[in-house]
């Protein structure tokens, strides 16, 4: 009995945890955007974190990107061409990549590369009581640190899952038309004619501002609440990238549900 | 040092603080006159920095009242209390300097943040400040790249940029050598005479601090248990005031954690500390 009532009280406390902290995470979020525009007056921060979560997260977007349509090609072109219809193979490619796998891996790329390394910056700079001094001298860390990290981190999102299925698209192309011969007239006429804009690319676009939004929320806020000492930052880093994940895969599934409803 | 309640810059009355339930500052009456360098001295975890924490507003008291250059700042909103702030400095204890900007960015940072001089009068400054603290020729380098007394300097020259009336120093001391300790102490004392601010240090290095402080607070589980000029500090009789001057094993402040007699646990009768149900004396 005592170890059912133990059990009950663990999972109740954890229920009450988990929703203490969406609250804090809620309140964080709105005194985020009412410093925003204090920090927006200072647009070369927000810059400079453009560059740091953005350019230098290029090179694995891109590499991964250019791999993951080689990969589509292989194996899109391996099931179309049993029914002989391997000149779809253009739209097999620019669909999933513009639908769901470039939004997506690209997020989850963006969270191991650039999420971390903002979370790890605001944890150590917590820990070497560097928010502190600031806040002392009357600055607020959260316009000044925050702030620019975060929407540095939501302006790259969609930039970089576009980068991504470009290079994706590319990669399919490399293997259907330049190695296998697939007519190249074919691959992207295809495409042309099945890629709507709105339902499809649009829509990419649209998941890729929400997970850039869910990253880089989760990533400052671990970051800004982490316990200041060494074994805290490393916690906050590791469910920077378990809690991004989890949530990039759940709100994909959401938005996917609302927006695909009916199409073909 | 007279009569240390008039023309006081901080104030504390009857300052209760407690972290939950445990409570570290059970009634605190403190002064800070107008132009002097104060010390709150006390072992560690006697509530020193946290009553540095108090004044600088980074705390609210449970109870009682802080009081800084007439404002209360129980229930100051932030505008108010950043308006304060900018007339207040403060030292770190390791000088949180910010690791991603030059020393000369550190100086410039609360000028560029609050004022809207150009650049160039900024640049003269900064290395006015820099130059009070020694420091001019180091200012390009990265705090990475400095030695532990040289970033406690430029955090001190960074904390005076705007010329504050109040510069709170969080154990100024703490792991120096005896060069830059006094060279800090030294700066510490200037500065303040220079820009004819007030300075309150947390410490618990009681000979330099003696030397270049005007008043001296002594903190124990949460009260202050003395007070006095340095030189009354010097003579003073009270048992936990000489215990800790003359840097005494055991006194007041006791040696030995709470325990049983020593005969009690070496027979295995008494708490061993042990996890491992008391086996290891039996």
């Amino acid at each position: 009995m005592n170890a059912i009532a133990a059990v009950l009280r663990r999972i109740g406390g954890g229920v009450v945890d988990g929703i203490w902290r969406l609250g804090f995470v809620a309140r964080f979020l709105g005194l985020l955007l009412l410093l925003s525009g204090q920090s927006f007056r200072r647009i070369h921060l927000t810059i400079r974190e453009i560059y740091f979560s953005g350019v230098l997260s290029l090179l694995i977007i891109l590499v991964s990107g250019l791999f993951v349509g080689l990969v589509l090609g292989l194996q899109g072109y391996e099931t179309l061409q049993r029914y002989g219809s391997s000149e779809a193979l253009g739209v097999l490619v620019a669909l999933s990549l513009t639908r769901e796998l470039g939004p997506v891996v690209a997020a989850l790329l963006f969270a191991s590369r650039a999420g971390s390394a903002v979370t790890a910056e605001i944890g150590l700079m917590k820990t070497t009581e560097q928010l502190k001094a600031m806040d002392m001298m009357a600055v607020n860390p959260i316009a000044r640190v925050v702030a620019p990290r975060f929407w540095g981190g939501v302006i790259s999102m969609p930039l970089l899952a576009a980068l991504f299925s470009a290079m994706g698209i590319f990669g399919g192309w490399l293997i259907g038309v330049a190695f296998i011969g697939v007519d190249d007239g074919a691959f992207w006429s295809q495409m042309q004619s099945a890629v709507d804009f709105r339902f499809d690319i649009m829509n990419g676009v649209i998941k890729s501002v929400v997970f850039g939004i869910a990253v880089s929320l989760i990533a400052v806020f671990e970051g800004f609440d982490c316990t200041p000492t060494a074994e805290g930052v490393s916690r906050a880093i590791t469910r920077t990238v378990v809690s991004s994940a989890l949530a990039i895969l759940a709100l994909d599934f959401v938005l996917t549900s609302f927006m695909f409803r009916g199409q073909s | 040092m007279t009569s240390p309640t008039q023309q006081a810059l901080v104030s504390l009355r009857g300052v209760r603080f407690a972290y939950g339930e445990r409570e570290i500052l059970r009634g605190v009456d403190l002064d800070v006159p107008r132009g002097k360098v104060v010390a709150i001295m006390g072992g560690s975890g006697s509530g020193k920095t946290t009553l540095l924490r108090l004044i600088g507003g980074q705390l609210q008291a449970g109870q009682g009242s802080v009081v800084v250059d007439g404002q209360e700042l129980g229930g100051l909103g932030r505008e108010p209390l950043y308006a304060l702030r900018r007339r207040m400095g403060m030292l770190f204890q390791f000088g949180a300097l910010f690791t991603d900007m030059s020393v000369f960015d550190n100086v410039a940072f609360p000028m560029r943040e609050h004022t809207r001089l150009d650049e160039s009068l900024i640049r003269d400054l900064v290395l006015l400040k820099l130059d009070a603290v020694g420091l001019r020729g180091a200012h390009g380098l990265m705090p990475s790249e400095l030695s532990g007394g040289m970033a406690r300097r430029v955090a001190l020259a960074r904390s005076v940029a705007l010329d504050p009336m109040l510069i709170m120093y969080d154990e100024p001391f703490a792991g120096l050598d005896p060069i830059s300790l006094g060279i800090v102490g030294q700066l510490i004392r200037r500065l303040n005479d220079a820009l004819g601010a007030s300075s309150i240090m947390v410490t618990h290095d009681v000979s330099e601090s003696l030397e270049i402080v005007d008043y001296v607070f002594f903190v124990s589980d949460g009260q202050i248990v003395a007070r006095g000029t340095p030189d009354e500090i010097r003579a003073s009789k009270d048992p936990f005031v000489h215990q800790f001057v003359h840097a005494e094993a055991d006194g007041p402040v006791p040696f030995h954690y709470p325990a049983p007699p020593i005969m009690e646990a070496l027979l295995g009768e008494g708490a061993t500390g042990s996890r491992h149900n008391g086996r290891a004396v039996q």
